[in-house]
């Protein structure tokens, strides 16, 4: 009995690692109070990192857990180092932005760990009931950290939309997962693409489309993105980051093992639904952030474009494409700590700002910080060298060969339209005069900054490490 | 007339639609849209049950509760952000949720 037991515990390390550490620390709060936010905050983010460091250390062979219900694989392990990666980075700002803003609250930190608990879990589902136990794990910790600085009226309206829009969606995909539970007889993935092959009904695909629908929601994609922008501009920025560089890459994972594992034997009937998803989101993201001046909101309009780019990797439905979504998230998930530590860096005498036009005059007053945020912008709009250039072109290249070369070339068009509002900003900040003079940048921040600026840069010139690791991740798909 | 599958199935759809057709159209308060979420997740637990019960399998059972324990923690924590909003601004109108724009 206990020998059968073992290997499943070990199999759920990270898991373990998370949920042990987080109960401890909301009674070390509990307990201790606000004196003790420092110790928690300093032990969450090492909790994240010993979690990415114990699912970088499980081997790499497909492991099933809880009767199937949980699988860890090279693809889980990928999506977990890069969501824990991208929580540590965000939680990282968050600690430094606690220090100067309002609120002061332990149980951000202790929110975080949870959340990534239930992204962790997403990542790894291998069934509808795992898929949900995770998104819901997830998202209820996301909707309270929406609206955790409790005295600010924008934070708790963000909080408020979020958890109606999320509570709504949580309800269409758990009606597409009963249905699909109803005409397959099974909640497992490996079952469910068992009764698909023998001929998908349309009951079958009724529960698809509700459960894409859901999940569309989670990954804000259009046309169910209706809540991002709102939340994206009412949450405390660090928060914001966390929702853009962890929550999407998870259900970006979902999506996929859902669609390959769950619905591989169907792609032609579901990529017709990714594709429609995919060009909405690429044409939105493009045209609604052109308007935009306040620059949350534009990196929520991004963040619906970089979506519809990445599910282009997805419709293609082949290993090249998980492949190309994997690299995509990857790089998406370090220019968006990157930019987000730029916006958190935006910090007057007279407290924070977030308007483009603050930026104005910066290529002079603090060279290297404008440099990176160039870098960053150009990264976003996919100039070449840089890594967004590269995220876009393992897509698109999968695309095309998969046969979807209109889609390929919408993507591109939509990405040269993307473009005017990323080099708008780097206009702003290199010609334009203006008195942009911000507080000293801290060392998080700095560092930040760095990280990101160096990543984005050499992802060109030195891309073996993410490009092989995320082979070997499309590969255990299939 | 027997009732078979399809009568519950019908009930579920209906529950459903009400529901999500409560949220976009009730212009009142928020309350009312909590009350709507409910509806849509008891919808899907009557689907769930006809089913287990149809296919003689447990599994749709143990899902329908796993459903309504987590519904308990969303409807709690709902609550508590509705609360957190009244303080900010004292109207649960939901016209008035629009701070935000554009």
């Amino acid at each position: 009995m206990t020998t059968a037991a073992l290997p499943s515990l070990v199999t759920i390390l990270p898991e373990i690692v998370l949920a042990g550490g987080a109960l401890v620390l909301i009674l070390v709060g509990a307990f201790q109070g606000l004196r003790s936010i420092n110790l928690v905050n300093g032990a969450a983010f090492a909790i994240l990192i010993v979690a990415a460091l114990a699912a970088l250390s499980q081997v790499s062979q497909t492991q099933m857990a809880f009767n199937g219900s949980f699988v860890v694989d090279d693809f889980a392990r990928f999506m977990k180092v890069v969501t824990l990666l991208g929580a540590a980075a965000t939680l990282a700002l968050a600690i430094d932005e606690m220090s100067q803003e309002r609120y002061k609250l332990f149980e951000l930190a202790i929110l975080v760990l949870l959340s990534s608990l239930g992204m962790l879990l997403m990542i790894s589902a291998n069934d509808l009931i795992a898929l949900y136990i995770g998104l819901e794990l997830s998202s209820l910790a996301l909707y309270v950290l929406a609206a955790i600085d409790r005295n600010n009226a924008k934070a708790s309206e963000a909080g408020l939309k979020y958890f109606v829009l999320g509570a709504l969606s949580s309800g269409m995909l758990l009606y597409g997962a009963s249905l699909v539970y109803g005409f397959t007889g099974t909640v497992n993935f490996a079952g469910i693409a068992a009764a698909v092959k023998g001929g998908a009904g349309s009951g079958l695909m009724f529960g698809l489309i509700f459960l894409m629908a859901g999940l569309a929601f989670k990954i804000s994609a259009v046309p169910f993105h209706m809540w991002t922008p709102d939340v994206y501009e009412g949450a405390p920025t660090p928060v914001t980051a966390y929702f853009a560089a962890t929550n999407k890459i998870a259900a970006m994972a979902l999506t996929t093992r859902l669609l390959i594992q769950g619905f591989g034997p169907d792609v032609v009937e579901w990529r017709q639904i990714v594709v429609f998803i995919s060009i909405a989101s690429m044409a939105l993201g493009s045209f609604a952030a052109i308007g935009q001046r306040n620059l949350k909101r534009l990196m929520a309009y991004s963040s619906i474009g970089h979506v519809g780019y990445a599910l282009v990797g997805l419709s293609a439905g082949t290993q090249d494409g998980v492949n190309g979504v994997l690299v995509y998230m990857a790089i998406y998930m370090a220019m968006t700590v990157g930019t987000f530590a730029c916006i958190l860096a935006m910090r007057t005498k007279d407290g924070p700002v977030e308007s483009i036009d603050d930026l104005a005059g910066l290529s002079k007053s603090q060279p290297a910080f404008a440099f990176v945020l160039m870098a960053l912008m150009f990264s976003l709009a996919g100039v070449p060298p840089l890594a967004g250039f590269w995220a876009k072109w393992y897509v698109f290249s999968a695309a095309v060969d998969a046969g979807l070369v209109p889609l390929a070339v919408i993507g591109f068009l939509a990405s040269v339209v993307g473009a005017y509002y990323y080099l708008r900003i780097v206009k702003v900040m290199y010609f334009d005069d203006g008195p942009a003079r911000f507080l000293p940048l801290s060392g998080v921040l700095k560092a930040m900054l760095a990280i990101s600026g160096v990543a984005v840069i050499l992802f060109g010139l030195i891309p073996s490490p993410i490009v092989t690791a995320a082979a070997a991740a499309a590969k255990s798909l299939f | 007339m027997t009732i078979g599958l399809t009568h519950y199935l019908t009930v579920a759809a209906i529950l459903f639609t009400l529901g999500v057709f409560g949220i976009f159209l009730n212009r009142k308060n928020i309350i009312l849209i909590m009350m709507c979420v409910e509806l849509i997740l008891l919808a899907v637990n009557i689907n769930l049950v006809a089913f287990s019960a149809f296919r003689g399998d447990i599994l749709g059972q143990v899902y329908a509760l796993l459903i309504l324990t987590v519904a308990a923690a969303e409807a709690a924590i709902g609550l508590a952000i509705l609360v957190v909003y009244f303080r900010n601004r004292g109207t649960i109108a939901v016209e008035d949720v629009n701070m935000m724009r554009g």
